[in-house]
């Protein structure tokens, strides 16, 4: 059997003319650009690695050809598509000889998407039928040995996990032509004992339990017979942590320990549900679909809805975090079609190890946390970017907690028209495959995402890492939406982690499904029928399609070049049947697939730190002043410009609040507002914020959940969204839930999730868990992420932090704390505080009020008091607006007065939740006044002096009146802090 | 006054269409959105339209360098099509990847001048000032000459680079030059080159050259967005006005 190519679409095989070489051969071509910013970040680069040696880099595409081609057809493919006449050099055949050479090449099956289009490039031209390969080659200058080269592929060049590398001209590898693996015999399950079954799991890395495996082996032996390979692979993947949540569904019985020694013990049946009934006693009406399916879904406006979900990516993107975070990204946005909305929108919230983690402290077989986001940013980019989706919101936190663990939340947000969702997939529908090709690339991401890592992984993961392909995707989008307003489906869903196995099997749990995988389209031949069937290769959706329908949708399809197969149809039998021609595959009573899983009781603990209150000893030797500047030059407060303006957050025409505001566009906003294309009718907009407080967490885990609901809540307030309107998503990344003390946390994080909505009348719509983020026994610390969306009833009353007008008023909404528990500026001084600023009890007032300021036209720049405290985020408005202020911060000390060791810091650098700092024009102060009452209070002036000025009030850590730099002048100008900050642009 | 049409060509991977149709519509024009793989499928598809305008986006993922593949079709598909169209007076714009698209179609002129990847190494999106350069043979542009545009870049791959070391001074004479990138902070005041200082050309274009017109003044095409500045909430900051909407009515106008 010949192979067809990677996703290649083949020229017509046509008479080679006479004076042709008829002969295949192929043909190596290589083609560099002048001034390619790649090869100086490589210098710089290794340069950072200590490899001071290298001084020249040379960086060359290589292309592979294979085919009946001419000299004349090479000379054309180069002139017409490869070598660009101004900038680039080319060379056609065998290299010539240069020093020190490294060439990379992806894997076998990896998505190459040059050569894909390079072979179709030769069909527009009328070439004759071409394979074609690429790779990278990096001529490399300078004093290396061997061990800085083979440092430098390892570190900067490849990826193991995706490609290969080799010192010298690396063959080409067309796409793969595996031999299919001979039909498996059953796997041996009945009359295995508990040690067996364990074995079992263990090696075939199903990651089930001895419970989940006797089910499954009782369940066969009541049938006579054992499970195929595909039976057994397909309950693993239904059954995985990643696709039931079997934790969050657990009984829990936990154990909590208070700091004063006192024992509560409770159980729990089901997190899931605790957060669910919290929603629904909410009763709000705006919500359409909370829970139940692949993204939630709430009202915007008349006629339209919102659709919003996020997930993660951890695993693979600390594997490969390009095409983790690429894959994280085509994912949910996957999601939002799955509910048949047009996405508009993407989110990330990243979470790395330290950048200047030393190379020593790296643990063997982890990326280093640079590199790792690097790669992360890159592959956030390039899939929002090319989908033509905003990525317009999130955050970037590094942390030692990180380092084995990066963590990579994406969202996304779309929008459809109300009840358009068909969900009810109908006897006899056939079933549809629209998107990318099946490939045998992310075999078991469910079950693998599923366990913890250590440095063996690469080897384990084996194809569970891929790359995107956002162009397929994009071109599933307009499919989707046009077959949506046409009505040609009944029901639809994501092809995600489980591939079709998921998909099918879920899609038709109340019916049942017939599929043949004969019929599925593949990448390249030698796909074993398990393997076509748990496949998760990328941008495929499953569709349930009425069999007169079917053809128009294909027509569809065939306009935006999207592939359509049909691959079986849904029944009423109530099994689940798979065959591959005509052999026998799978078949497997719906029942059993999704509720044949033994419920799980779990054990958990957790013991609240003891009360170790800085209560004595003096204030630590710093200069308030130079505190402030090492907060603001923190890399958690530091300016984002280097890694956001990597993304696209202006296309779709709609962004109203985009991620930096004021005259030069670099000071932090808070909430992303977004005017949706369509809607330009009204002038109602959506908000988009995140609150993320992990380091609280790691002190109490239920005072991180009401933080981080507050943060996301008040940051959408400061952009001008309604308060009453707000949706919260949540996403737990935990370590192992089998240990006690990791599941007690999260235990302790859910109860304060439930009562977060409780307080802020917010509903969860949405939510993800993702468990076992381990590295070599240590958990991740435990994240909890929380997504907002809100609704801005008129795009022209919005806010910004920028500082807008010398002279305004400025005021604090809220009240400060003297804990520093949890805060950056307890980790920048090394502070052993373990008193957590409590939760806001009464939140709403404040933030009714920050709104109708903001709706009246009021508030001319607002910003939430978060990571550094006051002193930061009035610096980072002053950097925003390039504009001075004059602030006192008043005395929150819960005993006002008293001398506290921490003297004047607490007041400045707190972060307590509930505040806000308003800028409003002193002709409204009247107005503001009366409307804030006494949850605000007037803190200053903004100035045009080009300083920022904070005193502390008198009384606040006991002494007088007391300016921020301990010399009593105050000296931080606007310019210092924007210094400081690390603004990209230049000060006027 | 008729609403003429516009053809916009959607490529697997264009994504800036729909924005770009709604800059088109509020200038008083008719876009219609049209596939290439059903274009192509038309005798004279262009005929029925009074413009073209090639949105932003990654057509075929700009695997072969940005814009690269779908130049090769315009070439092969429409390219005699597309010059008897520039030649009869009817305008054609390029916006982002469809002025990277037109550039190395060659429909932009001969290949003196290219566009590379950004200077700083990666895709940059923020928000600059253009100048429609006065002199610039697109006479569509006309009634622009000296005017500003703020609004966004968004790309990778919008460095324009040339051959030689005379040619932007050949290109200039030649009236091939449309928009240069300003200072910023020139909202509304003195209108300053970018003098190729990062962040206002945002991408180290030579001469701060944001877009080019083709010897025959109907071609024009540009690295920046203008038509992500149609409405004055859609600018982060300053005062209103310098909105991408004068450039939609001017192409719209050419078209009728």
């Amino acid at each position: 059997m010949r192979a067809v190519a990677a996703g290649g679409e083949r020229g017509p095989d046509r008479p080679v003319p006479d004076g042709r070489d008829a002969a295949t051969r192929t043909t190596r071509i290589q083609v560099r650009s002048a001034g390619d910013p790649e090869e100086r970040r490589i210098l710089d680069a290794a340069a950072q690695l200590g490899l001071t040696g290298l001084t020249g880099c040379r960086r060359w595409t290589v292309y592979h050809l294979e085919g009946r081609l001419s000299a004349a057809d090479v000379a054309r493919l180069c002139a017409e598509v490869l070598v660009d006449p101004v900038t680039d050099e080319d060379t056609v055949g065998e290299p010539p000889a240069a020093g020190r050479v490294v060439e990379v090449a992806p894997i076998a099956g990896v998505t190459d998407g040059a050569a894909r289009e390079l072979e179709r490039a030769a069909a527009v031209l009328g070439l004759p039928a071409l394979r074609a390969a690429t790779a990278r080659r990096y001529e490399l200058s300078g004093d290396l040995d061997d061990d800085d080269l083979a440092v430098l592929t390892q570190r900067l060049l490849a990826n193991p996990t995706i490609e290969r590398s080799g010192s010298g001209e690396l063959a080409p590898s067309f796409s793969p032509t595996w031999e299919v693996a001979p039909a498996a015999p059953p796997v041996r399950m009945i009359g295995l004992d508990d040690g067996r079954l364990a074995g079992l799991s263990r090696q075939r890395m199903l990651s089930l339990d001895v419970t989940e495996m006797r089910a499954i082996r009782d369940h066969f032996a009541s049938c006579g017979r054992d499970p195929s390979d595909a039976e057994l692979e397909t309950l693993a993947q239904a059954w995985s942590e990643h696709c039931v949540h079997k934790t969050f569904k657990a009984e829990i019985h936990l154990t909590h320990t208070r700091a004063d020694g006192h024992l509560e013990v409770s159980r729990h049946d089901g997190l899931l549900d605790a957060l669910r009934r919290a929603t629904a006693e909410l009763e709000a009406g705006w919500l359409r679909s909370v829970f139940v399916d692949n993204a939630g879904i709430v009202a915007f406006d008349d006629e339209l809805d919102l659709a919003v979900k996020v997930e993660t990516h951890n695993h693979p993107s600390a594997l490969e975090p390009f095409g983790g975070a690429n894959t994280g990204v085509g994912g949910v946005v996957r999601d939002v079609m799955g509910v048949s909305a047009r996405p508009i929108a993407c989110t990330d919230v990243l979470c790395f190890g330290p950048e200047d983690l030393a190379e020593a402290d790296l643990p063997a077989g982890v990326l280093h946390p640079r590199r790792i986001r690097d790669g992360v940013v890159a592959g956030i980019g390039d899939y929002g970017n090319k989908l033509g989706l905003p990525t317009v919101n999130g955050a970037v936190l590094y942390d030692p907690g990180y380092v084995g663990n990066p963590l990579v939340f994406c969202g996304a947000l779309g929008l459809l028209p109300r009840d358009s969702h068909p969900t009810a997939p109908r006897t006899g529908d056939r079933i549809v495959v629209i998107g990318g090709r099946t490939g045998r690339d992310g075999i078991g991401g469910a079950t693998f995402s599923s366990a913890g890592l250590d440095a063996s992984v690469v080897d384990r993961a084996g194809s569970a890492v891929q790359i995107g392909d956002p162009i397929v995707q994009k071109g599933c989008i307009e499919v989707i939406e046009r077959a949506r307003d046409r009505g040609l489906y009944n029901a639809i869903t994501d092809c995600g982690a489980g591939g079709l196995s998921s998909a099918v099997g879920e899609m038709g749990a109340e019916l049942g499904a017939e599929v043949d995988l004969g019929t599925v389209p593949l990448k390249y031949p030698g796909l074993a029928p398990w393997e076509i069937w748990l496949s998760e290769a990328q941008e495929r959706m499953v569709l349930a399609v009425p069999a007169e329908k079917v053809a128009p949708l294909r027509d569809l399809c065939t306009g935006w070049e999207v592939e359509l197969s049909d691959i079986g149809s849904f029944t009423s039998s109530g099994r689940l049947v798979v065959r591959h021609g005509a052999c026998d595959v799978i078949d497997l009573p719906m029942e059993f697939l999704h509720h044949g899983l033994p419920g799980r009781t779990l054990v958990a603990e957790h013991r609240d730190p003891a009360i170790a209150a800085v209560t004595t000893g003096s204030p630590p030797a710093i200069d308030n002043e130079k505190l402030l500047l090492d907060l603001l030059a923190h890399p958690n407060v530091a300016s984002r410009e280097s890694i956001v303006r990597s993304f696209d957050h202006e296309v779709r025409g709609g962004t109203v609040v985009r991620p930096f505001a004021g005259p030069g566009a670099d000071g932090p906003t808070d909430a992303a507002v977004l005017k949706p294309l369509g809607t330009w009718h009204h002038d109602r907009a959506v908000a988009l914020a995140v609150g993320l407080t992990p380091r609280v967490g790691a002190l109490d885990p239920w005072a991180m959940a009401l933080h981080a609901i507050d943060e996301a809540f008040r940051n959408l307030t400061a952009v001008g969204a309604d308060p009453a309107r707000v949706a919260l998503l949540d996403n737990f990344s935990w370590g192992d839930p089998t240990k006690p003390d990791r599941l007690g946390s999260l235990v302790r994080a859910v109860e304060g999730c439930v009562e977060g909505v409780r307080r802020y009348r917010a509903p969860f719509v949405s939510g993800k868990d993702s468990l076992y983020n381990e590295f070599d026994g240590r958990a991740v610390l435990g994240t909890l992420l929380i997504s907002a969306v809100g609704i801005v009833p008129d795009l022209h009353r919005v806010a910004t932090s920028a500082l807008t007008t010398c002279g305004s008023d400025l005021w604090l909404v809220g009240r400060g704390s003297d804990h520093l528990g949890g805060s950056l500026a307890a980790e920048v001084l090394s502070l052993a505080d373990a008193r957590v600023p409590p939760p806001v009890g009464d939140p709403l007032p404040r933030y009714r009020a920050v709104h109708d300021l903001i709706a009246a036209g009021h508030v001319s720049a607002a910003h939430d008091v978060s990571d550094g405290g006051i002193a930061v985020a009035l610096a980072e408005m002053a950097i925003g607006g390039r504009l001075g202020l004059r602030a006192t911060i008043p005395d929150d000390a819960a005993d006002p007065g008293a001398r506290s060791p921490l003297g004047t810091i607490a007041a400045l650098a707190n972060e307590a939740p509930g505040q806000l700092v308003l800028e409003t024009p002193a002709t409204a102060r009247g107005a503001v006044a009366a409307r804030l009452g006494a949850v605000g209070r007037r803190i200053g002036t903004v100035t045009g002096a080009g300083e920022i000025e904070i005193r502390v009030a008198a009384g606040a850590g006991g002494g007088p009146a007391t300016p921020i730099g301990t010399s009593g002048d105050v000296t931080l100008t606007v310019t210092d802090a924007r210094r400081a900050f690390g603004c990209r642009s230049p000060s006027p | 006054m008729n609403r003429p049409p516009v053809l916009i060509p959607h490529a697997p991977g264009t994504n800036r269409d729909a924005e770009a149709a709604l800059a088109v519509a509020a200038a008083g024009g008719d876009p219609r959105i049209v596939a290439v793989n059903e274009l192509r499928k038309r005798p004279r598809a262009l005929s029925d339209y009074g413009a073209v305008l090639l949105p932003g986006g990654f057509s075929y993922g700009d695997a072969l360098g940005a814009g690269g593949r779908l130049a090769l079709e315009l070439r092969a598909w429409f390219g005699a099509e597309l010059r008897q169209a520039a030649r009869s007076g009817k305008p054609i714009l390029g916006i982002c990847n469809g002025f990277q698209t037109l550039v190395k179609s060659g429909l932009l002129g001969s290949r003196t001048f290219t566009l590379s990847a950004n200077a700083g190494g990666r895709f940059e999106c923020r928000w600059v000032t253009l100048r429609i350069e006065p002199g610039c043979s697109a006479s569509w542009l006309a009634p622009l000459e000296g005017s500003r545009i703020r609004c966004p870049v968004a790309h990778g791959e919008g460095r324009l680079a040339v051959a030689g070391a005379q040619t932007v001074t050949e290109l200039t004479k030649a009236g091939c030059v449309a928009f240069r990138y300003l200072a910023s902070g020139t909202e509304g005041g003195a209108a300053a080159n970018a003098a190729g200082v990062y962040p206002a050309n945002p991408n180290g274009s030579v001469d701060d050259i944001a877009g080019m017109c083709d010897p025959t003044g109907a071609i024009v095409g540009l690295m920046p967005h203008p038509e992500d500045h149609i409405a004055d909430w859609q600018r982060p900051s300053g005062p209103p006005g310098e909105r991408g909407s004068a450039l939609f009515e001017a192409f719209v106008d050419a078209a009728r």
